[in-house]
Protein backbone atom coordinates (compact mmCIF):
# COMPACT_ATOMS: atom_id res chain seq x y z
CA UNK A 1 0.00 0.00 0.00
CA UNK A 2 2.83 2.36 0.88
CA UNK A 3 4.59 1.82 -2.44
CA UNK A 4 1.43 2.11 -4.53
CA UNK A 5 0.83 5.36 -2.71
CA UNK A 6 4.43 6.52 -3.21
CA UNK A 7 4.28 5.95 -6.98
CA UNK A 8 0.80 7.42 -7.39
CA UNK A 9 1.68 10.43 -5.23
CA UNK A 10 4.68 11.18 -7.45
CA UNK A 11 2.47 10.81 -10.54
CA UNK A 12 -0.16 13.13 -9.06
CA UNK A 13 2.38 15.74 -7.94
CA UNK A 14 4.40 15.89 -11.16
CA UNK A 15 1.35 15.75 -13.46
CA UNK A 16 -0.29 18.39 -11.28
CA UNK A 17 2.72 20.63 -11.91
CA UNK A 18 2.12 20.16 -15.63
CA UNK A 19 -1.51 21.24 -15.28
CA UNK A 20 -0.60 24.13 -12.96
CA UNK A 21 1.73 25.65 -15.48
CA UNK A 22 -1.02 26.60 -17.95
CA UNK A 23 -2.49 29.11 -15.51
CA UNK A 24 -0.18 29.74 -12.60
CA UNK A 25 -1.46 30.58 -9.13
CA UNK A 26 1.71 32.35 -8.02
CA UNK A 27 2.69 34.87 -10.67
CA UNK A 28 6.10 34.11 -12.11
CA UNK A 29 6.32 30.74 -10.38
CA UNK A 30 6.59 27.91 -12.86
CA UNK A 31 7.65 24.31 -12.80
CA UNK A 32 10.12 23.64 -15.60
CA UNK A 33 9.28 20.93 -18.12
CA UNK A 34 11.86 18.69 -16.48
CA UNK A 35 9.70 18.30 -13.38
CA UNK A 36 6.40 17.79 -15.18
CA UNK A 37 4.79 14.51 -16.05
CA UNK A 38 3.24 14.67 -19.50
CA UNK A 39 4.86 16.54 -22.39
CA UNK A 40 2.01 19.10 -22.37
CA UNK A 41 -1.15 19.88 -20.44
CA UNK A 42 -3.41 17.31 -22.16
CA UNK A 43 -1.18 14.42 -21.08
CA UNK A 44 -0.54 15.86 -17.63
CA UNK A 45 -4.33 15.93 -17.26
CA UNK A 46 -4.68 12.35 -18.47
CA UNK A 47 -2.02 11.20 -16.00
CA UNK A 48 -3.75 13.14 -13.22
CA UNK A 49 -7.22 11.79 -14.05
CA UNK A 50 -5.87 8.24 -14.25
CA UNK A 51 -3.80 8.50 -11.08
CA UNK A 52 -6.69 9.88 -9.05
CA UNK A 53 -8.47 6.52 -9.05
CA UNK A 54 -5.43 4.65 -7.75
CA UNK A 55 -4.72 7.32 -5.14
CA UNK A 56 -8.30 7.37 -3.88
CA UNK A 57 -8.89 3.61 -3.86
CA UNK A 58 -5.51 2.85 -2.29
CA UNK A 59 -6.04 5.62 0.26
CA UNK A 60 -9.50 4.36 1.15
CA UNK A 61 -8.23 0.81 1.67
CA UNK A 62 -5.42 2.18 3.85
CA UNK A 63 -7.77 4.28 5.98
CA UNK A 64 -10.43 1.58 6.34
CA UNK A 65 -7.80 -1.00 7.26
CA UNK A 66 -6.15 1.45 9.64
CA UNK A 67 -9.36 2.27 11.44
CA UNK A 68 -10.80 -1.24 11.56
CA UNK A 69 -7.57 -2.86 12.75
CA UNK A 70 -6.95 -0.05 15.22
CA UNK A 71 -3.50 0.33 13.73
CA UNK A 72 -3.86 4.07 13.12
CA UNK A 73 -4.89 4.70 16.71
CA UNK A 74 -2.25 2.42 18.10
CA UNK A 75 0.58 3.90 16.04
CA UNK A 76 -0.38 7.57 15.86
CA UNK A 77 -2.10 8.32 19.19
CA UNK A 78 -1.79 9.78 21.69
CA UNK A 79 0.34 12.80 20.89
CA UNK A 80 1.38 14.81 23.91
CA UNK A 81 2.55 18.39 23.30
CA UNK A 82 5.38 17.97 25.82
CA UNK A 83 6.66 14.95 23.87
CA UNK A 84 6.57 16.90 20.62
CA UNK A 85 8.65 19.67 22.17
CA UNK A 86 11.06 17.14 23.69
CA UNK A 87 11.52 15.36 20.35
CA UNK A 88 12.15 18.62 18.53
CA UNK A 89 14.71 19.67 21.13
CA UNK A 90 16.43 16.27 20.94
CA UNK A 91 16.51 16.37 17.17
CA UNK A 92 18.07 19.81 17.13
CA UNK A 93 20.80 18.34 19.32
CA UNK A 94 21.20 15.53 16.78
CA UNK A 95 19.92 13.03 19.28
CA UNK A 96 17.67 11.08 16.96
CA UNK A 97 16.68 8.09 19.02
CA UNK A 98 14.83 5.81 16.66
CA UNK A 99 15.98 2.56 18.11
CA UNK A 100 12.70 0.75 17.97
CA UNK A 101 11.30 1.40 14.53
CA UNK A 102 7.94 -0.08 15.52
CA UNK A 103 7.28 2.91 17.77
CA UNK A 104 6.90 6.40 16.30
CA UNK A 105 8.06 9.43 18.23
CA UNK A 106 5.70 12.35 18.83
CA UNK A 107 6.88 14.41 15.86
CA UNK A 108 6.58 11.43 13.56
CA UNK A 109 3.04 10.83 14.76
CA UNK A 110 2.16 14.47 14.20
CA UNK A 111 3.66 14.54 10.70
CA UNK A 112 1.97 11.30 9.67
CA UNK A 113 -1.38 12.63 10.85
CA UNK A 114 -0.82 15.92 9.01
CA UNK A 115 0.06 14.13 5.78
CA UNK A 116 -2.91 11.75 6.04
CA UNK A 117 -5.20 14.75 6.45
CA UNK A 118 -3.46 16.51 3.56
CA UNK A 119 -4.03 13.43 1.39
CA UNK A 120 -7.72 13.35 2.24
CA UNK A 121 -7.94 17.11 1.66
CA UNK A 122 -6.38 16.68 -1.79
CA UNK A 123 -9.08 14.20 -2.78
CA UNK A 124 -11.84 16.49 -1.47
CA UNK A 125 -10.49 19.71 -3.06
CA UNK A 126 -9.65 17.73 -6.19
CA UNK A 127 -13.23 16.52 -6.43
CA UNK A 128 -14.42 20.12 -6.02
CA UNK A 129 -12.32 21.50 -8.88
CA UNK A 130 -12.99 18.47 -11.09
CA UNK A 131 -16.80 18.79 -10.77
CA UNK A 132 -17.54 22.31 -9.48
CA UNK A 133 -21.13 22.22 -10.79
CA UNK A 134 -22.11 18.67 -9.80
CA UNK A 135 -20.58 19.29 -6.35
CA UNK A 136 -21.38 23.01 -6.16
CA UNK A 137 -22.28 22.68 -2.46
CA UNK A 138 -18.80 21.40 -1.70
CA UNK A 139 -17.25 24.23 -3.74
CA UNK A 140 -19.11 26.95 -1.83
CA UNK A 141 -18.16 25.21 1.41
CA UNK A 142 -14.52 25.54 0.33
CA UNK A 143 -15.01 29.22 -0.50
CA UNK A 144 -15.46 29.11 -4.29
CA UNK A 145 -13.76 27.51 -7.27
CA UNK A 146 -10.58 29.58 -7.23
CA UNK A 147 -10.16 29.16 -3.47
CA UNK A 148 -10.58 25.40 -3.85
CA UNK A 149 -7.86 25.51 -6.52
CA UNK A 150 -5.49 27.35 -4.20
CA UNK A 151 -6.29 24.87 -1.39
CA UNK A 152 -5.51 22.01 -3.78
CA UNK A 153 -2.18 23.68 -4.54
CA UNK A 154 -1.46 24.27 -0.84
CA UNK A 155 -2.25 20.62 -0.06
CA UNK A 156 0.34 19.62 -2.66
CA UNK A 157 2.89 21.90 -0.98
CA UNK A 158 2.23 20.25 2.41
CA UNK A 159 2.67 16.78 0.92
CA UNK A 160 5.85 17.73 -0.95
CA UNK A 161 7.22 19.29 2.26
CA UNK A 162 6.45 16.10 4.15
CA UNK A 163 7.98 14.00 1.39
CA UNK A 164 11.30 15.82 1.53
CA UNK A 165 11.63 15.31 5.30
CA UNK A 166 10.23 11.78 5.15
CA UNK A 167 12.57 10.55 2.41
CA UNK A 168 15.61 12.34 3.84
CA UNK A 169 15.12 10.74 7.25
CA UNK A 170 14.38 7.32 5.78
CA UNK A 171 17.67 7.51 3.88
CA UNK A 172 19.49 8.51 7.06
CA UNK A 173 18.09 5.48 8.87
CA UNK A 174 18.49 2.76 6.24
CA UNK A 175 16.99 0.10 8.49
CA UNK A 176 13.55 1.66 8.04
CA UNK A 177 13.84 1.27 4.27
CA UNK A 178 14.06 -2.49 4.53
CA UNK A 179 11.16 -2.46 6.96
CA UNK A 180 9.12 -0.48 4.47
CA UNK A 181 9.83 -2.98 1.71
CA UNK A 182 9.35 -6.15 3.70
CA UNK A 183 6.61 -5.14 6.10
CA UNK A 184 8.92 -4.67 9.03
CA UNK A 185 9.19 -6.19 12.45
CA UNK A 186 6.19 -6.27 14.70
CA UNK A 187 6.40 -6.95 18.38
CA UNK A 188 3.60 -9.18 19.63
CA UNK A 189 0.95 -7.32 21.59
CA UNK A 190 1.44 -7.74 25.31
CA UNK A 191 -0.65 -10.29 27.12
CA UNK A 192 -1.30 -12.48 24.13
CA UNK A 193 -0.31 -16.07 24.67
CA UNK A 194 2.09 -17.71 22.25
CA UNK A 195 0.35 -19.69 19.51
CA UNK A 196 -3.01 -17.98 19.86
CA UNK A 197 -4.81 -17.71 16.55
CA UNK A 198 -4.93 -14.18 15.26
CA UNK A 199 -8.24 -12.55 15.92
CA UNK B 1 -6.97 -7.54 14.79
CA UNK B 2 -3.59 -8.79 13.74
CA UNK B 3 -2.26 -7.58 10.44
CA UNK B 4 -2.27 -10.31 7.80
CA UNK B 5 0.93 -8.73 6.45
CA UNK B 6 2.90 -9.31 9.65
CA UNK B 7 5.13 -12.32 10.16
CA UNK B 8 4.17 -14.76 12.88
CA UNK B 9 7.75 -15.02 14.03
CA UNK B 10 8.86 -12.02 16.02
CA UNK B 11 12.31 -10.90 14.93
CA UNK B 12 15.00 -10.74 17.56
CA UNK B 13 15.16 -7.24 18.98
CA UNK B 14 18.94 -7.35 18.65
CA UNK B 15 18.35 -6.98 14.93
CA UNK B 16 17.78 -3.33 15.68
CA UNK B 17 21.24 -2.96 17.15
CA UNK B 18 23.20 -2.55 13.97
CA UNK B 19 22.04 0.95 13.18
CA UNK B 20 22.24 2.29 16.67
CA UNK B 21 25.80 3.43 16.27
CA UNK B 22 24.92 4.91 12.91
CA UNK B 23 22.31 7.15 14.41
CA UNK B 24 24.56 8.15 17.25
CA UNK B 25 27.31 9.15 14.86
CA UNK B 26 24.85 11.17 12.88
CA UNK B 27 26.20 14.50 11.85
CA UNK B 28 25.48 17.29 9.45
CA UNK B 29 27.48 15.64 6.70
CA UNK B 30 25.02 12.75 6.73
CA UNK B 31 22.13 15.07 6.28
CA UNK B 32 23.77 16.66 3.25
CA UNK B 33 24.61 13.26 1.78
CA UNK B 34 21.03 12.12 2.28
CA UNK B 35 19.74 15.32 0.76
CA UNK B 36 21.80 14.73 -2.36
CA UNK B 37 20.51 11.19 -2.77
CA UNK B 38 16.99 12.49 -2.30
CA UNK B 39 17.59 15.02 -5.04
CA UNK B 40 18.85 12.28 -7.33
CA UNK B 41 15.83 10.10 -6.56
CA UNK B 42 13.34 12.86 -7.25
CA UNK B 43 15.14 13.84 -10.45
CA UNK B 44 14.78 10.28 -11.62
CA UNK B 45 11.01 10.42 -11.24
CA UNK B 46 10.80 13.94 -12.66
CA UNK B 47 12.25 12.56 -15.89
CA UNK B 48 9.96 13.27 -18.79
CA UNK B 49 8.20 10.13 -19.87
CA UNK B 50 8.41 10.29 -23.64
CA UNK B 51 4.86 9.05 -23.91
CA UNK B 52 5.43 5.62 -25.47
CA UNK B 53 2.45 4.29 -27.39
CA UNK B 54 1.47 1.73 -24.73
CA UNK B 55 1.38 4.41 -22.02
CA UNK B 56 -0.56 6.71 -24.32
CA UNK B 57 -3.20 4.11 -25.16
CA UNK B 58 -3.55 3.09 -21.50
CA UNK B 59 -4.11 6.73 -20.52
CA UNK B 60 -6.64 7.19 -23.32
CA UNK B 61 -8.48 4.03 -22.26
CA UNK B 62 -8.75 5.38 -18.71
CA UNK B 63 -9.84 8.74 -20.12
CA UNK B 64 -12.68 7.02 -22.00
CA UNK B 65 -13.62 5.19 -18.81
CA UNK B 66 -13.64 8.56 -17.06
CA UNK B 67 -16.00 9.86 -19.76
CA UNK B 68 -18.56 7.23 -18.76
CA UNK B 69 -18.05 7.92 -15.04
CA UNK B 70 -18.59 11.60 -15.76
CA UNK B 71 -21.79 10.82 -17.68
CA UNK B 72 -23.01 8.91 -14.61
CA UNK B 73 -22.09 11.80 -12.30
CA UNK B 74 -23.95 14.27 -14.55
CA UNK B 75 -27.27 15.25 -13.03
CA UNK B 76 -29.53 16.62 -15.83
CA UNK B 77 -31.63 18.54 -13.31
CA UNK B 78 -28.79 20.11 -11.35
CA UNK B 79 -28.45 23.80 -12.17
CA UNK B 80 -25.14 25.64 -12.06
CA UNK B 81 -25.01 28.56 -9.61
CA UNK B 82 -25.98 31.87 -11.23
CA UNK B 83 -24.73 35.34 -10.34
CA UNK B 84 -26.05 38.94 -10.37
CA UNK B 85 -25.64 40.84 -13.67
CA UNK B 86 -23.32 43.30 -11.89
CA UNK B 87 -20.66 40.57 -11.74
CA UNK B 88 -20.46 40.10 -15.52
CA UNK B 89 -16.94 40.60 -16.87
CA UNK B 90 -16.88 43.04 -19.82
CA UNK B 91 -15.58 42.16 -22.29
CA UNK B 92 -15.35 38.40 -21.68
CA UNK B 93 -11.99 36.62 -21.87
CA UNK B 94 -10.95 35.66 -25.36
CA UNK B 95 -9.65 32.17 -25.88
CA UNK B 96 -9.02 30.05 -28.97
CA UNK B 97 -6.28 27.91 -30.44
CA UNK B 98 -5.01 31.07 -32.17
CA UNK B 99 -4.49 34.71 -31.30
CA UNK B 100 -7.35 37.23 -31.07
CA UNK B 101 -5.76 39.13 -33.99
CA UNK B 102 -6.41 36.11 -36.22
CA UNK B 103 -10.17 36.04 -35.67
CA UNK B 104 -12.03 36.04 -39.01
CA UNK B 105 -15.38 37.80 -38.53
CA UNK B 106 -18.50 36.10 -39.85
CA UNK B 107 -21.11 38.04 -41.88
CA UNK B 108 -24.38 37.65 -39.98
CA UNK B 109 -26.52 38.61 -42.99
CA UNK B 110 -25.29 35.75 -45.17
CA UNK B 111 -24.68 33.33 -42.31
CA UNK B 112 -26.71 30.10 -42.33
CA UNK B 113 -26.89 27.33 -39.77
CA UNK B 114 -26.80 23.93 -41.49
CA UNK B 115 -28.41 20.80 -40.05
CA UNK B 116 -27.64 17.16 -40.64
CA UNK B 117 -27.94 13.69 -39.14
CA UNK B 118 -30.90 12.50 -37.09
CA UNK B 119 -32.97 15.63 -37.63
CA UNK B 120 -36.46 15.71 -39.21
CA UNK B 121 -36.28 19.24 -40.66
CA UNK B 122 -32.88 19.93 -42.22
CA UNK B 123 -33.64 23.36 -43.69
CA UNK B 124 -30.86 25.84 -42.92
CA UNK B 125 -31.57 28.58 -40.40
CA UNK B 126 -30.97 32.32 -40.70
CA UNK B 127 -30.06 34.52 -37.75
CA UNK B 128 -33.55 36.07 -37.77
CA UNK B 129 -35.16 32.58 -37.61
CA UNK B 130 -33.02 31.70 -34.63
CA UNK B 131 -33.71 34.92 -32.75
CA UNK B 132 -37.44 34.40 -33.22
CA UNK B 133 -37.24 31.36 -30.94
CA UNK B 134 -37.77 31.80 -27.17
CA UNK B 135 -34.74 33.40 -25.54
CA UNK B 136 -33.37 33.15 -22.02
CA UNK B 137 -30.54 34.92 -20.20
CA UNK B 138 -28.18 33.36 -17.67
CA UNK B 139 -25.21 34.68 -15.70
CA UNK B 140 -22.84 31.75 -15.15
CA UNK B 141 -19.21 30.98 -14.48
CA UNK B 142 -16.95 30.00 -17.36
CA UNK B 143 -14.30 27.54 -16.18
CA UNK B 144 -11.32 26.80 -18.39
CA UNK B 145 -9.44 23.51 -18.27
CA UNK B 146 -6.32 25.60 -17.59
CA UNK B 147 -7.78 26.74 -14.27
CA UNK B 148 -8.93 30.32 -14.86
CA UNK B 149 -12.56 31.33 -14.62
CA UNK B 150 -14.82 34.37 -15.06
CA UNK B 151 -18.50 35.24 -14.74
CA UNK B 152 -20.34 35.95 -17.98
CA UNK B 153 -23.90 36.85 -18.96
CA UNK B 154 -25.33 35.06 -21.97
CA UNK B 155 -28.60 35.32 -23.91
CA UNK B 156 -29.87 32.84 -26.45
CA UNK B 157 -32.15 29.95 -27.28
CA UNK B 158 -31.87 26.85 -25.13
CA UNK B 159 -30.33 24.15 -27.34
CA UNK B 160 -33.13 21.86 -26.15
CA UNK B 161 -35.76 24.22 -27.60
CA UNK B 162 -33.88 24.32 -30.90
CA UNK B 163 -33.41 20.55 -31.09
CA UNK B 164 -37.09 19.99 -30.35
CA UNK B 165 -38.09 22.55 -32.99
CA UNK B 166 -36.08 20.86 -35.77
CA UNK B 167 -37.36 17.44 -34.78
CA UNK B 168 -34.01 16.03 -33.63
CA UNK B 169 -33.88 12.48 -32.30
CA UNK B 170 -33.40 13.29 -28.61
CA UNK B 171 -32.41 9.67 -27.88
CA UNK B 172 -29.34 10.01 -30.11
CA UNK B 173 -25.97 9.97 -28.34
CA UNK B 174 -24.22 13.07 -29.64
CA UNK B 175 -24.76 16.61 -30.84
CA UNK B 176 -21.85 17.75 -33.00
CA UNK B 177 -20.88 21.25 -34.14
CA UNK B 178 -18.92 22.65 -37.05
CA UNK B 179 -17.59 26.19 -36.89
CA UNK B 180 -16.23 28.91 -39.15
CA UNK B 181 -12.83 28.64 -37.45
CA UNK B 182 -12.43 24.89 -38.04
CA UNK B 183 -13.00 23.95 -34.42
CA UNK B 184 -15.18 20.84 -34.53
CA UNK B 185 -16.77 19.93 -31.20
CA UNK B 186 -19.35 17.53 -29.82
CA UNK B 187 -21.29 16.92 -26.62
CA UNK B 188 -23.48 14.19 -25.15
CA UNK B 189 -27.25 14.48 -25.61
CA UNK B 190 -27.99 14.71 -21.85
CA UNK B 191 -25.78 17.81 -21.53
CA UNK B 192 -27.22 19.23 -24.77
CA UNK B 193 -30.70 19.08 -23.22
CA UNK B 194 -29.61 20.73 -19.95
CA UNK B 195 -31.59 23.95 -19.29
CA UNK B 196 -28.36 25.99 -19.07
CA UNK B 197 -27.09 24.97 -22.52
CA UNK B 198 -27.66 27.84 -24.96
CA UNK B 199 -27.16 28.76 -28.59
CA UNK B 200 -26.00 32.19 -27.45
CA UNK B 201 -26.30 35.33 -29.57
CA UNK B 202 -25.76 38.01 -26.92
CA UNK B 203 -23.27 38.77 -24.17
CA UNK B 204 -24.09 41.17 -21.35
CA UNK B 205 -27.30 42.15 -23.15
CA UNK B 206 -25.52 43.15 -26.37
CA UNK B 207 -24.97 41.34 -29.67
CA UNK B 208 -21.98 39.01 -29.44
CA UNK B 209 -18.78 40.72 -30.55
CA UNK B 210 -16.74 39.10 -33.34
CA UNK B 211 -13.99 37.59 -31.13
CA UNK B 212 -16.55 35.82 -28.98
CA UNK B 213 -18.42 33.94 -31.69
CA UNK B 214 -20.76 36.26 -33.63
CA UNK B 215 -23.38 35.39 -34.72
CA UNK B 216 -23.95 32.15 -32.76
CA UNK B 217 -21.92 30.16 -30.28
CA UNK B 218 -22.58 27.42 -27.79
CA UNK B 219 -22.53 28.38 -24.12
CA UNK B 220 -23.11 25.66 -21.55
CA UNK B 221 -22.79 25.88 -17.77
CA UNK B 222 -22.02 22.21 -17.25
CA UNK B 223 -18.84 21.77 -19.27
CA UNK B 224 -15.34 23.24 -19.45
CA UNK B 225 -14.66 26.22 -21.70
CA UNK B 226 -13.22 24.22 -24.60
CA UNK B 227 -16.59 22.49 -25.07
CA UNK B 228 -18.15 25.81 -26.16
CA UNK B 229 -17.57 26.20 -29.93
CA UNK B 230 -17.90 29.72 -31.35
CA UNK B 231 -19.01 30.88 -34.86
CA UNK B 232 -21.17 27.75 -35.27
CA UNK B 233 -22.07 26.96 -38.89
CA UNK B 234 -23.60 23.48 -38.65
CA UNK B 235 -25.17 21.11 -36.14
CA UNK B 236 -25.38 17.35 -36.53
CA UNK B 237 -27.28 14.86 -34.36
CA UNK B 238 -25.59 11.49 -34.50
CA UNK B 239 -24.87 8.16 -32.83
CA UNK B 240 -21.30 7.86 -34.04
CA UNK B 241 -18.61 9.54 -31.96
CA UNK B 242 -17.72 12.87 -33.61
CA UNK B 243 -14.72 13.88 -31.43
CA UNK B 244 -13.42 17.42 -31.47
CA UNK B 245 -10.45 19.73 -31.95
CA UNK B 246 -8.79 19.34 -28.54
CA UNK B 247 -10.16 15.83 -28.01
CA UNK B 248 -8.22 14.58 -31.04
CA UNK B 249 -5.11 16.05 -29.37
CA UNK B 250 -5.58 14.11 -26.16
CA UNK B 251 -7.94 16.17 -24.01
CA UNK B 252 -10.87 14.37 -22.36
CA UNK B 253 -14.07 14.36 -24.41
CA UNK B 254 -16.82 14.60 -21.75
CA UNK B 255 -15.19 17.50 -19.85
CA UNK B 256 -18.18 17.91 -17.54
CA UNK B 257 -17.90 20.13 -14.49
Amino acid sequence: MHWVNAIVMLIMITSGWGIYDDDVIIRGFHFSQFWRLGDWAAWSLNWHFAGMWFLTINGLIYLIYGFVSGRLREKLLPIRPAEVVQTVVDTLHFKIAHEDITVYNAVQKLLYIVVIFAGVAQVVTGLAIWKPIQFSGLVSLLGGFQTARVLHFAGMAVIVGFLIVHVALALLVPKTLWAMVAGGPCLKPRGRAEGNPAT
Amino acid sequence: MKSPFRPDEVPDASLLDDHRSLIRSLERRGLIRGGLSLGALVMLTGCDVKRPESVESALLAISRLNDSVQALLFDPNKLAPTYPASMILRPPKFNAYYDVMDVKPVNGATWRLGLSGLVADKRPWTLQDLQALPQISIVIKHICVEGWSYIGGWTGTPLRTFLERVGADLRAKYVAFKTADDYPSSIDMASALHPQTLLATKYGGETLADPFGYPVRLRMATKLGYKNPKWITAIEVTNSYPGGYWESRGFPWFAGI
